[in-house]
């Protein structure tokens, strides 16, 4: 039969569609308006899952997102997600759901074996079990990561669309329930921006779940229709915070398209990510109903009281036919009477004494039988129950005493009472109270953050009764509209509700049974998702875990993707009472974000794909596209690592490449590399304080190289910086350094020396270079060019203005290969132009187009430096042996008094050498580490490290780079390096500069 | 996530901003004449307060501007934004 336990009458579900769908492979159907859970409920469906550490069989407990046990495998493929929440699933046509956890299948179940070896997974298992010794880890994990999890997590691409946005308001309204309604209306007459979130599919929090008066439906309807019509007011359905975080700076996810079913949100995104900046937030969350902590309460069956009152209101589902209410408060009175109304034969259980003549005579009136002062002490049945034992509670409350009775029922409907979500105000800063009349934690108002300014209304402050709620919240928008500079008006008239929440409790945290908790079978379940129970915290308590951070992480309750909502509570408790402490004494763990689980895909919005990261393309990009160059990425550059021609790979063609440049010409697309112009009459004794080295000297129209130290004495960058002027400079710095040393230079100018007149302008993007190196460079360039090339025109470290094939240029004759060089600086604009046209004239003179590998290559075969691969922000100019570059006339530079200390000054530092090994081709890796003796097995120690190292196609053999301790007195020694396989590298310490040591080709 | 007020273009978010430590430590002149201890003063030690801090930030996102602020480290509230060169703001009352 279809639907078998779907009412006649009523709920906010649409009867006229009718909506098919899958679990577990087999078909069902609801109606539209039902979730997942509520439909499955319909068609007596109530094993959903099973658990995670014992699998038991498990079904449904909730109606919302406080959910531990329905999680869904929700549909196939690329579509595919793990763990969602059955209760927070809107059907729709084609639903196609799976259980986790199980395997074969939900009914037969392997892992079930856990359940009967339970007395050996207690509390802790895992850390001591599977501990030692250390090197089966890897093992133990691979068994553990299967035996346990939860769903699958797809392996295709997600197929999705996601955005993220930012949106700013006066005042942010957490919740559409009574009070978040009524804060937003009290909010919006002000005039104010507001914006309202709200998870579920439409407005009215818990009332939608019950049975509520006309005078108040037809306020929430009036409310919600005002907001919707006002300009000024952004309300978001099916939209949950997420996080709360400084500055009343909140997150929340928008299910936009998700409820339409996989692929058919059309041009919408599945999924919106707001980023929201409130003036005021009022949060009005409501409340999570906690379930009593009895034994076997997680049998397919035992669900929270209000659940039951909400299926069966809402959703028109009576979840059984014979109902236990078991209670030690007032609220469940309302299920007991909504399920007896509709039809099923209900049973009071309450653990108190006495109840209120109110609510004794309703029970009469509807003839339901109420056993006072007692308590179910078993539950019968596995995959669904058949009945359930109640025995009179002794006056502690610790035992259980006189004759058992057995009662046949399908639902226990439990309540243990209300939690507010605090989670909110927990992430804001916000401190919390424990308020005895309620059983729970309230927010603190005096205590709240003062950067978060937030009221607490309704449910989540503890106040529990309709009528509250709405005045609190009427109250809280006032509040925050006058906080924000509006004139609240006056107050508008609230509808009248006779509700009374919660009314009275008395807990009682930790149900008794005929034995102690954790002898016997029974189980009693506080934490459903991750499967921890009374006994786990008595374990935790023995063992000296007693501080609730400790008891959280030993035993994993509140650990789990519910976060505890319907645990935390009564774990504190129950260890208050192991420790003979007061709840508050005990406290709370601190709640963070996220509120639920929410996907990776909203998260990165639509910044996914190209949009993930911009890439930085030069003037010249389109050409080295066309010319096949493999590009390697340089921070967010794309430069050409090579040029490789037909039948080429990639060693081939660096080799090539490297051998060009030394024997005819070689271009290489320089435009990455930082520049920065600098002007201003102080901007030579600005430079004097950046580098090591000596600048009022240079004269106008000349290049020098320059290191920069931090105050460290430790070098961060270097380049070459040429005066154009006796106030302007042009300064070059490292690819990848190029912001960090504008910022760098702006720091010292702005916070130092503001008195210095002194200008800096990145001008990077504003010059194409094209750097012209080898034999024939200048052969080139004057066939080009309209400047005067010859040596004693041009002469090296100097620049010169001019025209190349008739494009403004500026070439610096600097040199990064240790050939004839030339930089060719041309206005972005002309820097494809400039490339075409010598890659044309290029092609009288062999010039070949190289990339950065070659130009790596080249440039350890001088021996020159990259500062970030053969530096690592260590080493002192001394150590690289560039003591030459550093002033011994000035009185002061940045990082020249840490040569003094004692550190930077001893023996033995690391220092740059080069290294080669006995045997020419083998090219040893870099990172390789010098050891003073070579043993069978690390640890070893070391003496140093190889920073670069290549295939030299102009030394004709390998050559590397090292830091080497105490280097540069061991030049012709012999040393080791012990290789990550095993193998020793015999190799001869040397002299960097392994091409040209004299330097004549650069100045010929 | 602050809201910062820079000095130079009002309230901005943070991710505009980045921090760099502890304000109001003057490099010193005359380096050469400084004992070692002087120095590692000055390049290594910093006060990490549990409350008020003088700190130095800079617009990067933004004017690039750098600038001090006073801020609680414990509850992130920032009591006053001002330029380089400016005295220190007093502590507010109440805070230490």
């Amino acid at each position: 039969m279809s639907q078998q336990y779907r009412l006649d009458n009523g709920g906010l579900i649409d009867r006229n569609k009718k909506l098919s769908f899958t679990f577990d492979g087999k078909r069902y159907t609801g109606y539209q308006g039902d979730t997942l859970a509520s439909a499955l409920l319909a068609n007596g469906v109530r094993l959903l899952g099973r658990s995670f550490k014992y699998h038991r069989p498990r079904g449904l407990i909730a109606a919302g997102s406080e959910e531990p046990n329905a999680l869904m495998q929700l549909e196939n493929g690329a579509y595919t997600e793990p763990n969602t929440r059955a209760t927070c699933i809107e059907l729709y046509d084609g639903l196609v759901a799976n259980s986790q956890n199980r395997w074969p299948s939900l009914e037969h179940d392997v892992g079930a074996i856990n359940s009967a070896v339970a007395r050996f997974l207690p509390a802790g298992f895992y850390y001591k079990t599977f501990m030692w010794p250390a090197s089966m880890w890897m093992t133990y994990e691979k068994f553990i990561r299967k035996a346990a999890g939860l769903g699958v997590s797809p392996d295709k691409p997600d197929p999705d669309v996601y955005h993220s946005r930012y949106a700013h308001c006066d005042v942010l309204v957490i919740g559409a329930g009574p009070a978040g309604l009524a804060a937003a209306d009290a909010a919006a007459a002000s005039g104010a921006r507001v914006m309202v979130v709200d998870e579920q599919t439409q407005p009215g929090g818990s009332t939608l779940g019950k049975p509520m008066s006309d005078e108040y439906t037809q306020w929430q309807a009036n409310t919600v229709s005002s907001l919707q019509n006002n300009a000024n007011v952004t309300l978001l359905p099916r939209t949950t915070l997420t996080g709360y975080f400084d500055y009343n700076y909140l997150t929340a996810v928008e299910k936009v398209t998700d409820h339409l079913g996989p692929g058919r949100g059309g041009d919408k995104p599945r999924q919106r990510f707001w980023k929201i900046r409130a003036k005021q937030v009022i949060i009005a969350a409501g409340s999570i109903e906690r379930p009593l902590v009895f034994a076997d309460n997680d049998r397919p069956g035992v669900m929270l009281a209000n659940a039951v009152d909400t299926y069966i209101n809402r959703y028109s589902v009576i979840p059984g036919k014979d109902v236990v209410v078991f209670t030690n408060n007032d609220s469940a009175y309302s299920t007991a009477l909504n399920a007896s109304a509709n039809g099923a034969m209900v049973t009071v259980v309450d653990t108190r004494k006495s109840i209120a003549e109110s609510l004794e005579k309703s029970l009469n009136d509807a003839g339901i039988r109420c056993f006072k002062r007692h308590a179910i002490t078993s539950v019968q049945g596995s995959k669904g129950i058949s009945s359930v034992r109640i025995m009179e509670l002794a006056d502690d409350g610790k035992t259980v005493q006189g004759q058992a009775w057995q009662i046949d029922c399908d639902i226990v409907a439990n309540s243990g009472g209300w939690t507010p979500s605090v989670h909110m105000v927990s992430q804001s800063g916000g401190k919390l109270q424990y308020d005895q009349s309620i059983e729970g934690f309230v927010p603190e108002a005096s205590k709240a953050k003062r950067i978060n300014p937030n009221y607490s209304a309704g449910a989540c402050n503890g106040k529990f009764a309709t009528a509250d709620c709405l005045a609190e919240g009427a109250k809280a928008g006032a509040s925050a509209v006058a906080a924000c500079g509006f004139n609240a008006g006056s107050a508008a008239t609230l509808p009248s509700v006779s509700d009374d929440g919660m009314g009275h409790i008395e807990p009682l945290w930790l149900v008794p049974t005929i034995h102690p908790v954790g002898e016997g079978s029974a189980k009693h379940f506080h934490d459903f998702q991750n499967d921890v129970t009374a006994a786990d915290i008595h374990l935790a308590a023995r063992e000296g875990y007693l501080s609730v951070e400790h008891l959280k992480r030993y035993t994993t309750t509140g650990m789990a993707t519910d976060q505890g909502k319907t645990s935390n509570l009564n774990a504190l408790a129950i260890m208050a009472e192991i420790r003979g402490a007061q709840i508050p004494e005990v406290g709370t763990t601190t709640f963070r974000p996220p509120f639920t689980p929410l996907t990776f895909g909203a998260i990165g919005g639509q910044e996914s794909g190209e949009l993930f990261i911009q890439e930085r393309h030069t003037p010249m990009h389109p050409c080295h596209v066309a010319n096949g160059a493999v590009f390697e990425d340089v921070g967010d550059w794309k430069r050409p690592w090579y040029f490789p021609q037909a039948g080429e790979d990639m060693h081939a063609a660096v080799q090539r490449e490297c051998s060009a440049v030394r024997q005819s010409v070689g271009v290489l697309d320089a435009s990455t590399l930082g520049k920065i112009d600098i002007q201003g009459e102080d901007a030579a004794a600005f430079l004097e304080m950046i580098y090591t080295n000596n600048w009022k000297n240079l004269g106008v129209g000349r290049c020098r190289y320059g290191l920069m130290l931090n105050e460290h004495g430790m070098i961060f960058d270097d380049g070459v910086t040429t005066r154009l002027a006796e106030d302007h400079f042009h300064m070059t710095t490292t690819t990848g350094g190029a912001a960090r040393v504008l910022g760098w230079l702006e720091e010292w100018l702005q916070t130092e020396w503001p008195d210095m007149h002194v200008y800096c302008t990145s001008v990077t993007e504003q010059w194409a270079v094209a750097a012209l190196n080898g034999p024939r460079a200048r052969d080139l360039l004057a066939s080009m060019s309209d400047i005067d090339c010859s040596n004693e025109a041009f002469p090296f470290m100097s620049m010169r203005e001019g025209t190349i094939a008739g494009i403004p240029a500026r070439v610096y004759r600097i040199s990064f290969t240790g050939e004839l060089a030339y930089e060719i600086n041309v206005p972005a604009r002309y820097g494809r132009k400039l490339w075409e046209t010598l890659l044309e004239a290029g092609k009288a003179y062999d010039l070949c187009q190289y990339g950065t590998e070659a130009m790596h290559v080249i440039r350890a075969e001088k021996g020159f430096i990259i500062v970030g691969q053969d530096t690592d922000g260590t080493v002192t100019p001394l150590d690289m042996d560039m003591n030459w570059i550093v002033s011994k006339t000035k009185p002061d530079f940045l990082g020249k008094r840490s040569f003094m200390r004692s550190d930077t000054s001893s023996e033995g530092r690391p220092q740059f050498v080069g290294l080669l090994t006995k045997d020419p081709q083998v090219v040893l890796p870099e990172g390789a580490h010098i050891v003073a003796e070579v043993k069978d097995a690390p640890p070893m120690q070391t003496l140093g490290h190889v920073t670069s190292s290549y295939m030299s196609p102009n030394v004709g053999r390998s050559i590397a780079l090292a830091l080497l301790k105490d280097g540069l007195n061991r030049k012709g020694d012999t040393v080791s390096l012990r290789l990550m396989n095993g193998d020793v590298v015999e190799a001869e310490v040397t002299n960097p500069v392994f091409v040209d040591q004299a330097g004549e080709r650069t100045r010929g | 996530m602050f809201i910062i007020n820079c000095p130079y273009c009002g309230d901005r978010d943070q991710t505009e901003f980045t921090c760099h430590g502890e304000a109001h430590i003057a490099r010193p002149t005359e380096t050469e004449q400084l004992s070692d201890e002087q120095w590692g003063e000055y390049i290594f030690f910093r006060t990490n307060p549990k409350g008020m801090h003088y700190e130095r930030w800079v617009h990067a996102h933004g004017c690039r501007r750098w600038f001090n602020a006073l801020r609680n480290t414990a509850t992130d509230e920032i009591f006053a934004t001002y330029e380089v060169g400016a005295a220190k703001p007093a502590l507010p009352e109440g805070e230490s």
